[in-house]
């Protein structure tokens, strides 16, 4: 176990870990926007500086993809921090400026209005989507592309054959910029323009999972050819 | 050319010129006046290339053989001495003893971050993990640098020789060149340096009839300036993303395929041959007490002599750019240096007696870089150049981290706004806490450096700020939003010159009729100022 501080208070953790979420689970607010405890730490959005204090040497940092190592004395509320952390959200909320989450994060540090003109982007590029696609539910249907600026996230040249329509994206995007709409016939993911029929259920007839999904899953986990013909419901 | 071994110089020789040059010189021994070197201050005329001002201040140790020798040619590079150090190395020296050596050498990377190579190699060599693997970083990205280009195209020899070298103390046996994609000729010539050192023996399988395997392949690169980044360059290596990943545990531990890794710059393995060859002793003679040997830096912009120049450590830059560099031409006043490409600053004429070294650049709020040096005068709008170096900056961003990918961006949008006369009081107080921000928290050093360009002509030139922001003027007379062209009567002799070259028939007049310019056609592209031969265009 490494032994460390945080904000003064003595903290321990396994040997792999990194600050962020050793923080959290210690009852320290740090905000962040592209940390997912169920994927690998990105460091993108860099909301989640800390101040790192390391054999004499102080440095700010992003606790999610730093390594919790032995003595190290971590600062989650420096007026340094605290400076950087505001101009961060300024520069989200200027590039995505009607994101709730984004909303509320800037009024909680006291920032009304960002001093830069407007963009009308909606994604935030964190990345949580396509690691979430690509790390734990293995469709590979989502990807960062171009640089820069122009740096996007999406299907490989806006194709979506491989996106099965799970919904794991849209359930981890911490802006909340991909829907998914759903009725008795079809499911969409909207953001990917991804629109997949829907398998009905041989026993209550109801529509449960997207066929694409059902096939994904059996050839991935060899099921039986029947086997997600009935639904979870009247598979008791 | 130089005639040898008289090393007599000649230049701006022609064909016709041979035969007379074979009969007086190369039979007689005779000197042929004309073609001789006149110095333009002088009048003198010079005899040998070495005394010939741009070269005689400069010390080319690393890449002064690339006049001697057929870079396509493994016996030109043996004939001079080449490979002598790999023998000496491998059978002369334990690879602690060649480590120690270069960390004796006092040898800094000279690919822009300047870290203590013989230290890099030991933190390799020292890690645990197999396979270690050696690169050698290619991608030269800085605008207008083209040191590691001329070493690859002119001696691709020198640096394959110093990475067996460092191969062998590390303990690696694959290493990986990356070359950016624009340098085909580069490519070209390490093909063919690559194949010609397998077939002697000095490269592949059992080097010099030893048990050390060692082989080299090339990767270009895709057309991105942050994959000269370390961690981006093994990112793209292994086919991934070109996108930096934070280096909290170093890619000499954990590098590619996270295994451990060496990343040198060409240059950089360029010096190692020397180093071992000459000893280390002889290296750290030369230079400051911080920064050893020399460094070659690319002389660019507006100064009379450019090119690529050589040069000890420790030499002021004011030797630099008026002994070696001849000076600004047309007598125009110097204005700035700036070095260290877009992750460096301008350095103000106050602070040319600085000598170059590593950490006196760093203090002053610029930096060494890879080795680019551009020369300013009254005609270059510093304004101009912040802006030149953001855009590039923030077109060249990978995108992943928020500082860097929006903090450049709004920063280009500013100074952009500024050069455009929409600057706004505060402009230059929010550029600043921008660029703090940018330095601060971003993931690398293309985020981390990105303001320098911008907060040290900020430093140095505020008042050109100023005057862009609160008089909408630019003093340079060059941000053409804020510039206007206009014929003095007085001066005008109604040649007409001016009227044809216009391309948006701006200009009206006739014969003995001085002209005038239409500003609402005029588009400020200066053919007329070009074409005027009674000085009457003005620019204000």
């Amino acid at each position: 176990m490494i032994e460390f501080t945080i904000d003064g208070v003595g903290v321990e953790a396994e040997e792999g870990t990194t600050i962020l979420p050793v923080a959290l689970e210690n009852g320290f607010e740090i905000p962040h926007l592209c940390f997912h405890e169920e994927v690998s730490p990105y460091g993108a959005c860099r909301l989640c500086l800390v101040e790192v204090e390391r054999r004499g040497r102080r440095r700010l940092t992003a606790s999610c993809t730093y390594p919790v190592l032995e003595g190290i004395q971590v600062f989650t509320d420096t007026e340094k921090v605290q400076r950087a952390r505001r101009m961060i959200i300024e520069l989200l909320l200027a590039r995505c400026p009607d994101r709730e989450a984004l909303q509320e994060l800037a009024s909680q540090m006291g920032l009304e209005k960002p001093r830069f003109e407007l963009r009308q982007e909606e994604c935030i590029l964190c990345g949580l989507c396509e690691r979430v696609c690509r790390e734990v539910v293995g469709a590979n249907a989502i990807s960062f592309f171009s640089r820069g600026y122009k740096k996007d996230v999406g299907p490989p040249f806006r194709d979506p054959k491989a996106c099965i329509a799970c919904g794991a994206c849209v359930y981890v995007c911490p802006v909340d910029c991909i829907q998914m709409e759903e009725t008795e016939e079809e499911r969409t993911i909207v953001r990917w323009e991804r629109a997949l029929k829907m398998k009905k259920c041989t026993v209550c007839g109801r529509s449960f999972a997207p066929w694409y999904q059902v096939e994904y899953i059996k050839e991935k986990v060899k099921l039986p050819k029947d086997f997600l013909d009935v639904c979870p419901d009247c598979r008791g | 050319m130089v005639i040898n071994p008289q090393k007599l110089f000649y230049q701006k020789v022609q064909v016709e010129d041979v035969p007379e040059i074979l009969s007086e010189t190369i039979e007689k021994g005779n000197v042929i006046d004309r073609l001789l070197y006149v110095n333009p201050v002088t009048g003198e005329k010079i005899l040998h290339e070495d005394e010939v001002p741009f070269y005689k201040l400069q010390e080319r140790i690393i890449f002064g053989s690339n006049g001697s020798i057929d870079p396509t040619s493994i016996e030109d590079y043996i004939a001079i001495g080449g490979y002598k150090a790999l023998v000496k190395a491998i059978f002369d020296m334990s690879p602690e003893e060649i480590i120690d050596s270069v960390k004796r050498s006092g040898l800094r990377g000279r690919g822009g971050g300047g870290f203590p190579t013989g230290l890099k190699w030991e933190s390799c060599r020292k890690a645990p993990g197999e396979p270690r693997y050696v690169i050698c970083n290619a991608d030269e990205g800085d605008p207008g640098a083209y040191m590691d280009r001329s070493l690859l195209e002119g001696n691709p020899h020198s640096v394959l020789e110093g990475m067996v070298i460092g191969a062998y103390a590390i303990g690696s046996n694959q290493g990986y060149v990356f070359v950016r994609k624009e340098y085909p000729l580069a490519v070209q010539n390490l093909r063919i340096a690559l194949q010609q050192a397998e077939e002697y023996g000095l490269l592949g399988e059992d080097i010099l009839g030893t048990d050390f395997d060692f082989s080299v392949k090339i990767n270009r690169g895709g057309g991105a300036f942050v994959c000269g980044e370390s961690s981006a360059l093994m990112a793209s290596l292994e086919g991934q993303p070109g996108e930096p990943r934070p280096k909290h545990i170093h890619t000499v531990i954990s590098g590619l395929y996270d295994k451990p890794t060496n990343l040198n710059n060409v240059e950089t393995w360029a010096n190692v041959p020397v180093i071992i060859d000459k000893g280390d002793q002889w290296y750290a003679q030369l230079g400051t007490e911080g920064s050893k040997g020399t460094k070659i830096f690319s002389l660019v912009g507006k100064v009379n002599n450019t090119g690529l120049v050589e040069v000890p450590m420790g030499i002021t830059l004011r030797e630099i750019v008026y002994d070696i560099g001849g000076g600004i031409p047309g007598g125009k006043k110097f204005k700035a240096v700036q070095t260290g490409g877009p992750s460096g600053g301008c350095i103000p004429e106050s602070l040319l007696d600085l000598p170059v070294d590593f950490d006196r650049l760093t203090e002053v709020g610029s930096m060494m870089g890879s080795g680019g040096m551009i020369v300013m005068d009254e005609g270059n709008c510093m304004v101009d150049v912040a802006k030149y170096f953001i855009n590039f900056l923030r077109d060249e961003s990978c995108g992943k981290c928020t500082s860097c990918r929006e903090g450049t961006q709004r920063m280009y949008e500013i100074l952009n706004d500024i050069t455009e006369g929409r600057g706004k009081r505060g402009d230059v107080e929010l550029l600043e806490e921008l660029g703090w921000v940018v330095a601060e928290a971003s993931l690398c050093a293309l985020g981390g450096t990105a303001p320098n360009p911008v907060l040290s002509t900020i430093q140095y030139f505020r008042d050109e700020y100023e005057a862009h922001i609160e008089e909408k003027r630019c003093p340079a007379g060059v941000c053409k939003a804020l510039i206007q062209y206009t014929i003095d009567p007085e001066l005008c002799t109604a040649c007409g010159r001016c009227r044809k070259a216009c391309p948006s028939d701006a200009i009206s007049g006739a014969k003995k009729v001085p002209h005038t310019i239409d500003q609402e056609k005029c588009i400020k592209c200066g053919m007329c100022v070009e074409s005027c031969k009674f000085d009457a265009v003005k620019v204000q």
